[in-house]
């Protein structure tokens, strides 16, 4: 228990998935005008990747490894994934279209890919089993919520400040971001 | 040979993945922390980036359109998987630091990008020099931001200590690293700099005639203009299933 609870904390705080992994950072510069939209981006994320940890958790322990092919886990779970998503969207789209609606716009975004197939890799890597899997998936897609909601605030703000011309745009959101890795390394001392 | 020349020239300078078109900023931000460890990412991915361009080129036409994406991806990852076990045998100590970026390889914008708009369009030879160019190109940009960061976070070059630590126990005048530049705001902000640096040049280029070529990566804030998007959204398999 106290293991897990260690897991959730690092994963989606002390070890940020984008201000210290650098993992999802296309969505996070894409979809942070707005907070309504970020929050949207951030659930859609921790459905997909809760879901995609559980999955290639269960490929990788009960079919990777009788068979002998870890070192493919690459390949399977980049295809997987990208099934994956495709399934999720059908699926809401049939059977739950209230998340559908909420979520359905953000789905065929979730170009975290990156992120996706980084929190199943480092399961791997970590040796997490199952279940550690599934939380550490959770758990990063938590801090992916935290910090593009956070981001998508702060840029409602920054809309009426006096901006150096050359920062316009993306660089100065790129100063943000560092500004906001900063702060979250005094959570470093927590675990 | 003029046209693989003009693709190696095009590839470094003239559409720099990193500094021109904004690609690939996940191992950017992630790997510069030394120039060493921006200099094997680089070379890790030039190798990934050519070899899959070669097979994706002479598979062009047997490859159907609708299928094209997975079938890209697959080349790619066995690429990836190879270079992998390559750097894990023969270079562990770059293995440990770079770790999970590697097997990240296979969703770095600029590899399917080149497969999608280059290389399944185009002769065998020409894709190799494109892969070349493109992986040198991003080799060079890594490597020069690993090394700023280098400097200023540590004092030290290619792990060579080129500006004298300062010691206050022992009055030795010196330099005393900006530590935080080696950590991850740092990537932050000298990525910054760099992308308003690339504002003012882009500017200055306009108003000479010359523009530069667009942006296209993530921080143009349009995800779908990568072409990796297409995929990593599962577009190609909806439309396949749409079409069925």
């Amino acid at each position: 228990m106290k293991e897990l609870l260690i897991i959730l904390i690092s994963s989606s705080i002390v070890n940020n998935v984008i201000l210290s992994q650098f993992l999802g950072l296309c969505p996070f510069f894409g979809v942070s005008k707005k907070v309504e939209t970020a929050a949207g981006m951030g659930g859609a994320v921790v459905f997909v990747i809760t879901i995609a940890s559980f999955v290639t958790g269960l490929l990788y322990n009960f079919i990777l490894v009788p068979t002998g092919f870890e070192y493919l886990q690459t390949i399977v779970f980049i295809l997987v994934i990208a099934a994956l998503v495709q399934f999720v969207e059908m699926f809401l789209k049939k059977n739950v279209p209230s998340l559908y609606q909420a979520l359905g716009v953000y789905l065929p975004l979730i170009t975290t890919n990156c992120a996706v197939l980084g929190v199943a890799l480092k399961n791997v890597s970590n040796g997490y089993n199952i279940l550690q899997g599934v939380i550490n998936g959770f758990a990063t897609a938590v801090g992916f919520t935290i910090a593009i909601v956070i981001m998508a605030g702060i840029r409602e703000k920054i809309e009426y400040n006096d901006i150096p011309t050359p920062f316009k745009g993306s660089a100065i959101v790129l100063v943000t971001a560092g500004l906001m890795a900063i702060a979250f390394f005094g959570f470093s001392g927590v675990i | 040979m003029n046209k693989n020349v003009e693709r190696l020239y095009n590839g470094i300078i003239k559409e720099n993945p990193t500094f021109v078109l904004m690609l690939g900023m996940c191992p950017t931000l992630a790997v510069t922390t030394s120039a060493i460890n921006g200099l094997g990412m680089g070379l890790s991915t030039t190798v990934v980036l050519t070899l899959s361009n070669i097979i994706i080129s002479a598979l062009r036409n047997i490859i159907p359109d609708r299928v094209r994406m997975p079938a890209f991806i697959v080349v790619v990852a066995s690429f990836v998987t190879i270079v992998q076990f390559l750097v894990q045998g023969f270079v562990p100590s770059l293995y440990s630091a770079l770790g999970i970026y590697i097997p990240l390889i296979v969703v770095n914008c600029i590899i399917l990008g080149r497969a999608e708009s280059y290389a399944s369009k185009n002769p065998v030879l020409p894709s190799l020099f494109d892969g070349l160019g493109m992986g040198l190109g991003f080799t060079m940009s890594l490597t020069v931001i690993g090394l700023v960061r280098e400097l200023l976070g540590a004092g030290q070059m290619f792990g060579a200590q080129v500006l004298p630590i300062a010691d206050a126990s022992t009055g030795t005048i010196g330099y005393t690293p900006i530590t935080i530049f080696i950590l991850a705001p740092g990537a932050f902000f000298v990525l910054a700099i760099l992308v308003a640096v690339m504002n003012v040049v882009r500017k200055n280029a306009e108003d000479k005639g010359k523009p530069l070529a667009a942006p296209s990566g993530c921080l143009a804030g349009d995800c779908s203009s990568c072409a990796a998007a297409s995929h990593c959204s599962g577009h190609s398999v909806d439309k396949k299933g749409e079409a069925e």
